[in-house]
């Protein structure tokens, strides 16, 4: 590597599961490649909500189940749909989730992301910890030529500057590619990690050693657009809810107040007793989808990751580190390339923003493009989980001697009891299969 | 307990809650709140939103804040709305929180 004192091929911001797949993807081209974090480790500042799925690491290590740090592999995917006093369950388990390559697995961020920086420091890149990047270096054409940092004398200079600096991504900001806020886009979720027995978990989540649950939930936060969700972790349970931001300024409720309802949900309370809270927790999502993605690239700039709006939030998919890896991989590849070539303007990165839209990454949120707004809809919110909750204790509700009610009848009264209209009902039916056909 | 039928086994307090994260607190304030910009605000949208409720309103109409517990998360300036109100920066590299289980 040919490295001048100051001067890099690159530099990315930010140690997530981005920034460290750009920085191994731009060390394995063989480009000098510096990767800086702000908190004291790589995960230190990092909140996610459950699984991560494993995929997308094929190209990082060929065995990568054999070394990740892994919480549980899941092996069981819940929907479930909640009211004050009713629970709907959607429960899948398989066992073709439980061997090699897996499916999903749940980790601690900590963990999982110091795991992935040693990656690519083992392909040659130099990680900074503790480092913020508190601006862009530019020209006086207003090319990015580095960041500036909080370390004395800390100006780095770099040909391409990947901002992997998360969903507050100020360098995206400063270069024009985001919004300086944007509550309609974001939401908050907040979440606890409560410690149990292990033996007590599997017990309680019917899983055998080492497997995992995964819970995504509806109806559970006060008609504020969101949801809810639980995971497995070796000794800990994590739960948490997600808060449309607009939504949760506007209801003037407190996060912790609706976390604390969800816990003692009596459907979600028993799972849950006796254990301890290890850590609270908080952190801003993106999800906005395909919809309200940012330019990817400028001249000397490329965003990947939370910072590019790129967590998929579509209900039936909660996926987001994924996103992240596969985006990070394609901007270090992009940059390298760009390095290589001598041409680092905003045409010649360009090839970024071609290559995520022929893989998953951006094919995924273009196909459910319409996802965000239909989950986010005030029907879906506030009223279907409360009408197919009543429609199913209706069917199972044995009221003899009254003779069953047919459940055509039992879908009209639950419909009339929540103020939805069957043609409301097939117009979303029709919306859902347009979103997710 | 709220209703006889509700499990409420942990009902923690804040100050609990906050004392499971570990916080490196720097010396300089990474975020500084204008007061006198939210003395014109009505919506106050950051004192019931923060995660780790660290904005007060005050006696005076103004709103009081601490820095020291802060997720760096980002909700009080991006539902505030009062231009100016809030200069958001992060630590300094190293401070701030460090999650070991998010």
């Amino acid at each position: 590597m040919a490295e001048t004192p100051g001067r890099f091929d690159a530099v990315v911001v930010g140690a997530g599961p981005a920034g460290s797949a750009a920085a191994l993807a731009l060390a394995r081209a063989g480009r000098s490649v510096v990767l800086l974090e702000r908190g004291p480790f790589p995960g230190s500042k990092n909140v996610y909500g459950g699984v991560v799925y494993g995929r997308v690491l094929d190209e990082i290590a060929p065995r990568w189940w054999e070394e990740v740090p892994v919480q549980r592999w899941v092996v069981r995917r819940s929907t479930m749909l909640l009211t004050g006093t009713q629970a709907l369950s959607v429960d899948f388990h398989t066992e073709a989730w439980a061997a090699p390559p897996y499916n999903g697995m749940t980790v601690y961020r900590a963990d999982f992301d110091a795991w992935l920086a040693g990656k690519a420091v083992d392909a040659g890149a130099r990680l900074v910890t503790a480092t913020v990047a508190t601006g862009l270096l530019r020209d006086r054409a207003g090319r990015v030529v580095g960041v500036r940092t909080d370390r004395p004398d800390g100006d780095l200079h770099a040909q391409v500057v990947i901002a992997c600096d998360g969903v507050n991504s100020f360098l995206a900001k400063e270069a024009g590619l985001l919004p300086r806020a944007d509550a309609a886009h974001h939401t908050l979720g907040v979440k606890e990690v409560l410690a149990l027995p292990r033996e007590v978990i599997e017990e309680r989540f019917g899983l055998r050693a080492g497997q995992g649950l995964d819970i995504e939930m509806l109806g559970c936060t006060r008609g504020i657009p969101g949801g809810g969700f639980l995971y497995t972790n070796a000794d800990t349970v994590s739960v948490g809810v997600i808060l449309d931001l607009t939504g949760l300024a506007a209801a003037a409720v407190r996060p912790e107040e609706l976390l604390a309802d969800l816990k003692a949900h009596p459907a979600v309370a028993p799972y849950l007793r006796g254990a301890t809270v290890k850590e609270y927790s908080a952190h801003l999502i993106p999800e906005g989808g395909y919809d309200a993605m940012p330019r990817l690239h400028h001249d000397g700039l490329l965003i990947a990751g939370d910072a590019a709006g790129m967590t998929l939030a579509a209900g039936i998919w909660v996926e987001g580190v994924n996103f992240a890896i596969g985006s990070g991989l394609a901007a270090g590849r992009a940059a390298a390339v760009a390095v290589a070539d001598g041409d680092v303007s905003r045409r010649s990165l360009a090839a970024y923003r071609r290559e995520v839209e022929r893989s998953f990454v951006l094919a995924d949120h273009k196909r459910l493009r319409g996802a965000p707004r239909l989950l986010l809809s005030e029907r879906l919110q506030r009223h279907y989980p409360a009408l197919a909750c009543d429609l199913a204790e209706g069917v199972f509700t044995v009221d003899n001697p009254t003779p069953k009610p047919g459940i055509w009848r039992l879908l009209r009264r639950a419909a009339a009891r929540h103020g939805v209209r069957l043609r409301h009902l097939a117009a979303d039916a029709v919306r859902f299969a347009r979103v997710y056909g | 307990m709220s209703s006889p039928t509700v499990d409420r086994w942990d009902d923690l307090s804040f100050e609990e809650r906050m004392a499971t994260v570990d916080f490196r607190v720097g010396e300089r304030p990474h975020i500084v709140v204008d007061a006198e910009v939210c003395r014109s605000c009505t919506t106050r949208a950051c004192v019931t939103a923060c995660p780790a409720d660290l904005f007060s309103p005050t006696a005076d109409g103004g709103i009081l804040f601490n820095y020291e517990q802060c997720f760096e998360c980002g909700t009080c300036y991006m539902v505030c709305n009062r231009e100016g109100a809030i200069s958001w920066t992060y630590p300094d590299g190293g401070y701030g929180v460090v999650f070991r289980h998010g």
